[in-house]
């Protein structure tokens, strides 16, 4: 990896080297909690659109289990503590980046939880201590200097990188790339088809079911096999 | 790389002390100062003592300030502690007196240090009042409460809330203890140090050593609970939930707790655990020393499997601990206890003693379930519980303040 990269050489910007950043994420209460069903619909309608990206992806940056079953906070709490498994398996298929933006996301929550409400005689709830607390978070995202001159820099680059990197580049980026996408695959479409193998089996990582950890090795492994398979 | 970071680096990894290094770069030189009332004993001294090197070692410039009391004034926060716990206290117009007059005279003394520091943290409801005292100041101000505050006390709250509502934020261990205040309130989990006593590997001998040295069977399952002789700790459930698992498998019991002489109920639970446990040689109560963390250490490191059936907890230290050295946790379904403890995978949460007892009957049948439980167990802790985790969100939290509110901090540009 090398530490800085000069940007004036002459290549396209799609082909300049990969900056690599860092972030990390503080947890901060809204102060909105849910006891039921309806409570919970409700604080999804008035959280700040933070809250909800917090509950899709910023967990990962926090206290959280490796083993998910669940890809969302909101679809675990209504399993567990609700006992509405169809309804979290209706929550957990929810994917934020097929979506316009985060209003859009929280318009399919709270749609499918009134749909579930509708169908009830009675309102879902939990115990007092059981609640839901809505979360947001802050994100600060720090440039690390170092950078990645070409695609064949990947596999010894990114088992470096820290868990926060990983997040930026893996997971967040899917908020900020026009197609949606990790930064990496965005990174190779620079280099025209050459590298489209790659970017499909990167695509093809799951995120939502391990930690940053355990995705900063998947990720290795698929550069590994790629550049180790002789196709760069 | 500075020594004592080096360490850590060799426990929780080089990438998580590296990704600290780029967190503080840009509060390098900073002034940080830490304030409470105890440099001794106690959870945030014992984190204080940790993470304040740490901070140093990083390039921030650190100060930890203690504050000074009489005793009218710790009766008085022993109060505000109970009290933010949810038990109703009644605090005399006297005790408030002594607690504001010393908050007065350890302000006073400290204000210069306080007021250039660039960040300045008070720890708990003790110098709550700092703030106040300090009109100067030009840092940011946090108050962080290390107190399981989900029910408070409201009479008690309300007036501690007097002082703590114009800090520029709180930090509250989880969400559920998070109070309505006008300022932004940082959620940061407890965290266990790994090079402490209490977590440190241990030789072989050592931990063997608590066989002889307690009584204990070699050959027999070892299962353990460490908690003080507190009601809500359940130490009569943890018994009972023995008794109910040792009709079926042979099985040794530990219960093991720090001494309780101030505390007239504690004296009263350890004698009903006492008299619970007489007529089996197998249940073994240990009252121990507040400094035996070496023991406390090996005693987790021998057990097969650790139980915490607390009815109500904080966050549950102990768990923690108990899982950072890889044995599965029997918890109370309650508090922090769910954060850790995850169902089926790093222990079973239970709600009676007849769940425990089910549990520890299916981890002893299943040793292999047991190891994958405790090997998953320790990984958790690894990943989200040591202190490095803890400096990390301090250091965001920083710079968090330094920002503003809005959810992207973009240092890059």
């Amino acid at each position: 990896m090398a530490e800085q990269a000069g940007q004036d050489d002459g290549k396209s910007p799609l082909t300049q080297p990969f900056n690599i950043r860092d972030c990390a994420l503080i947890s901060m209460a809204t102060g909105y909690r849910a006891q039921n069903l309806r409570e919970f619909k409700e604080g999804l309608l008035r959280v700040p659109g933070g809250s909800i990206y917090h509950h899709f992806w910023g967990r990962f940056l926090e206290p959280q289990f490796d083993e998910p079953e669940y890809s969302n906070d909101f679809a675990a709490w209504v399993y567990h503590r609700l006992n509405e498994k169809a309804l979290a398996e209706k929550l957990s298929v929810i994917d934020p980046t097929d979506y316009e933006d985060i209003e859009s996301v929280r318009q399919d929550l709270v749609e499918r939880i009134e749909d579930r409400l509708y169908e009830n005689e009675f309102v879902p709830w939990t115990r007092a201590d059981e609640q839901f607390h809505f979360v947001r978070s802050q994100i600060v995202i720090l440039d690390t200097g170092r950078y990645l001159e070409i695609p064949s820099d990947l596999p010894s680059g990114v088992p470096e990188m820290t868990i926060g990197s990983i997040f930026y580049h893996f997971i967040d980026a899917r908020k900020r790339t026009e197609d949606r996408s990790d930064d990496f695959s965005a990174w190779l479409t620079g280099w025209g088809d050459t590298y489209n193998d790659l970017r499909l089996k990167l695509l093809a990582v799951d995120p939502f079911f391990s930690s940053l950890k355990e995705l900063r090795f998947t990720v290795t492994k698929v550069l590994e096999e790629y550049f180790g398979g002789g196709n760069s | 790389m500075s020594e004592l970071l080096d360490r850590y680096a060799e426990v929780a990894g080089r990438d998580v002390v590296n990704h600290l290094y780029q967190l503080v770069a840009p509060l390098k030189g900073m002034k940080v100062v830490h304030v409470n009332s105890t440099k001794e004993g106690g959870g945030v001294a014992e984190i204080l003592r940790k993470l304040v090197p740490m901070m140093e070692a990083l390039g921030l410039d650190v100060k930890w300030e203690v504050l000074e009391g009489s005793p009218d004034f710790y009766q008085c926060t022993k109060g505000f502690h109970n009290a933010i716990q949810g038990f109703p206290v009644k605090l005399s117009e006297a005790m408030l007196e002594a607690y504001e007059t010393v908050n007065a005279e350890n302000a006073e003394k400290l204000r210069p240090v306080l007021e250039e520091a660039d960040f300045v943290f008070i720890h708990d409801p003790q110098p709550a009042p700092f703030l106040n005292f300090c009109p100067n100041r030009r840092g940011k101000w946090v108050w962080r409460c290390h107190i399981d505050c989900s029910r408070p006390y409201r009479p008690v709250w309300k007036y501690l809330k007097n002082w703590i509502q114009d800090y520029d934020a709180s930090i509250f261990s989880l969400a559920q203890f998070a109070q309505f205040l006008p300022h932004p309130q940082y959620l940061i989990a407890p965290s266990i140090d790994p090079l402490s006593e209490k977590n440190i590997d241990l030789p072989e001998d050592e931990i063997r050593g608590v066989f002889d040295q307690f009584g204990l069977k070699p050959d027999l399952p070892f299962i353990l609970q460490v908690s003080r002789f507190d009601r809500f700790k359940d130490p009569l459930g943890v018994i009972e939930a023995f008794r109910q698992a040792r009709k079926m498998v042979p099985l040794q019991l530990v219960l093991a707790g720090g001494g309780a002489t101030d505390d007239p109920e504690g004296e009263k639970v350890l004698e009903e655990v006492r008299k619970a446990a007489e007529d089996n040689e197998d249940v073994h109560v240990l009252l121990l020393p507040p400094d035996a963390h070496r023991t406390i250490n090996a005693l987790q490191r021998a057990s097969d499997i650790v139980l915490q059936k607390s009815l109500k907890e904080g966050f549950g230290l102990t768990v923690t601990e108990a899982m950072w050295k890889g044995k599965p946790v029997i918890g109370g379904d309650t508090g922090g206890i769910r954060l850790q403890v995850i169902d089926h995978f790093t222990g079973f949460t239970v709600r009676s003693p007849e769940g425990a007892a089910l549990r520890i009957r299916y981890l002893l049948h299943r040793m292999d379930r047991l190891e994958e439980m405790g090997a998953r167990a320790r990984r958790l802790v690894l990943e989200n519980f040591l202190l490095t985790r803890h400096l990390r969100e301090y250091l965001a939290l920083m710079i968090g303040l330094l920002h503003g509110l809005e959810d992207r901090i973009d240092m890059v540009q």
